[in-house]
């Protein structure tokens, strides 16, 4: 099988620029977190330095949103992964009308643009009379985080077949015996994954919550107002690199998770 | 094996086992109680919110009162084709196509090359740097293209070096794309949503490439094209359902961000940006509505053209 031979040059090039393309932005943020200007973004920087990592330290503005930003994404990764579950199992393993749909329902608040979701949702809160609150943020969030849970949790479902659900019952056990000591120990990583996924999803999470958070700022919100009206620069290049590692890390552990579901 | 354990132990049957019999025996209203929740969150408040959104777009909306009256009409539809709403959809559209294109000439080369010539080690380290710019940091993203575009910034440091500094202010000249500075024009806005959207772009094609059985390609050789020739009569018409895919994706994205262009290009509205106007200071619902029905129409449109090429097995 490895008859691989050698890409043309060209094409290596085209492939080493789009990688480079994705990646270099991210880099360059890293960069600017220490660079010694305050307000430019002068390239390449023209001194290095670590005091806006304290200066961010000391802002509590930054602390609030960052609090509020991993409550979020708790709230919503718990939800969804009891939604997302849900859903899987019925689909793989119930015969009914309408079995497709309910896949097309789950992906299609992520394939349509946020700013649908973001502004269905404030209209509906306005007409039920319902204040913006933390709950309403984890409203929005979750109905299109469940869509990584249902992905993760349905492909190692229909990977590891019924037969062992099937000997499971077989040998006396009953639904809830066969969940908890089959089906969970089966699926629990791509779980985890599909709730790394969510996690990361709904940290960064912007469109959507503009519009269902109101006055409350997530740290994404708080890069938002800094991008239209820029005041502390150096503190959010610090803000930035802290958001690129705490969405990185729960991808890598999916990632590492799922492996073997990637056919 | 502690299921294997339990099972030939005859106790009495427990409440968990009764109800594990019932929903044996009464496998359509366990799949009821298993689909209630999802349900009743994704068609309940997600579709309720869309649905009683586009009701919205036919009520009527008093400008003086600034109130919402629940009366049919079509006004904010007509209000659509006004002159500078006309202009803005062509706008939004113009540059969901331009950055579709421009993400599939670039996506289509890394695919092919991590699926024809990358194995191991490698293809896996090429898939990571695919999704992990997919699944994280949005606003990162965009904020780390303020660095780069500004007049002091990397790009400019780089043609500096090379001696073309000319040549980007004549490209910044020219009307439709050009601006004061690249972070004020639409090309730099342009450059942004490619950045964003391209790994969307790139794993539906890198998917259907992966399906496409080496044997098809060997046959086409044995025929007697040559690889430019198997390329344009074989592959890419096999892989076309993995673009389609793709650019479902950027193509819906683009119509309906309004963080881009509000912080990178100048100041004419994209479709984004005017739903968020017409419902934010105004309160005009309605109309905001309307709008939505827009990318919400174009992608119904597009999702069932690419329905009918196959595009959704390739998602």
């Amino acid at each position: 099988m490895r008859s691989k031979n050698r890409a043309p040059l060209g094409l290596s090039l085209a492939a080493i620029g789009a990688i480079l393309f994705l990646h270099i932005p991210l880099l360059l943020i890293g960069l600017y977190a220490f660079t010694t200007e305050d307000a430019a973004f002068t390239f390449p920087p023209p001194g290095l330095t670590v005091k806006w990592f304290a200066e961010a330290m000391q802002r509590t503005d930054l602390w609030s949103a960052l609090s509020l930003s991993l409550k979020v994404a708790a709230f919503s990764t718990a939800l969804s992964l009891l939604l997302g579950l849900l859903a899987a199992f019925a689909v793989h393993h119930g015969k009914f009308i309408g079995k497709e749909a309910i896949t097309f329902l789950v992906i299609l608040p992520i394939a349509l643009p946020g700013i649908v979701t973001g502004i269905a949702l404030r209209s509906a809160l306005k007409i039920m009379g319902l204040d913006f609150s933390f709950w309403t943020i984890v409203l929005g969030h979750v109905t299109f985080c469940i869509v990584t849970v249902y992905n993760n949790v349905i492909a190692r479902l229909r990977r590891t077949g019924f037969s062992i659900v099937e000997a499971s019952m077989d040998l006396g056990a009953d639904t809830f015996q066969t969940f908890r000591h089959v089906i969970l120990p089966t699926i629990a990583s791509a779980l985890l994954a599909g709730g790394m996924l969510a996690f990361s999803l709904s940290f960064d999470e912007v469109i959507v919550t503009t519009f269902t958070a109101g006055q409350q700022a997530t740290l994404p919100i708080w890069i938002l107002a800094q991008l239209s009206r820029p005041r502390d620069r150096p503190v959010t290049n610090v803000v930035a690199l802290f958001v690129i590692l705490i969405t990185t890390v729960p991808i890598l552990l999916a990632y590492q998770l799922t492996k073997q579901d990637e056919v | 094996m502690a299921v294997a354990a339990a099972a030939p132990n005859p106790r009495p049957a427990s409440a968990a086992r009764k109800l594990s019999r019932y929903f044996h025996g009464h496998p359509r209203f366990s799949i009821f109680l298993l689909l209630s929740l999802p349900l009743l969150w994704l068609g309940m408040v997600y579709f309720g919110s869309v649905g009683a959104l586009i009701l919205q777009s036919f009520f009527h909306y008093d400008g003086f009162s600034g109130k919402v009256i629940n009366q049919f009409t079509l006004e904010n539809y007509g209000e659509l084709f006004s002159p500078s709403n006309v202009d803005i959809v062509i706008r939004t559209t113009a540059m969901a196509a331009a950055v579709t294109l421009a993400s599939i000439v670039i996506a289509f080369p890394l695919a092919y090359f991590s699926v024809r010539y990358a194995s191991g080690r490698l293809k896996a380290l090429l898939y990571l740097a695919v999704i992990l710019p997919l699944w994280s940091s949005y606003i990162v993203r965009v904020y780390s293209w303020k660095l780069i575009l500004a007049k002091e910034g990397i790009i400019s440091w780089f043609l500096a070096h090379l001696g073309l500094t000319g040549l980007l202010d004549k490209v910044l000249q020219l009307p439709a794309i050009g601006g004061p500075s690249l972070s004020m024009s639409m090309l730099g806005m342009w450059m942004v949503f490619i950045y964003i959207w391209l790994p969307y772009m790139i794993l539906p094609i890198h998917s259907s490439l992966e399906r496409l059985p080496k044997s098809v390609l060997e046959a086409s050789a044995d025929l007697g094209a040559r690889p430019g020739q198997t390329f344009r009569r074989v592959t890419l018409p096999l892989v076309l359902p993995g673009v389609v895919a793709g650019s479902i994706f950027t193509f819906s994205l683009t119509l309906g961000d309004f963080i881009i262009p509000g912080t990178i290009g100048n100041s004419s509205l994209f479709i984004g940006q005017a739903v968020l106007r017409y419902q934010g200071t105004a309160g005009n619902i309605p109309l905001a509505a309307a709008i939505t029905v827009v990318p919400m129409a174009v992608m119904a449109v597009y999702l069932l053209v690419a329905r009918n090429l196959g595009a959704f097995d390739a998602l």
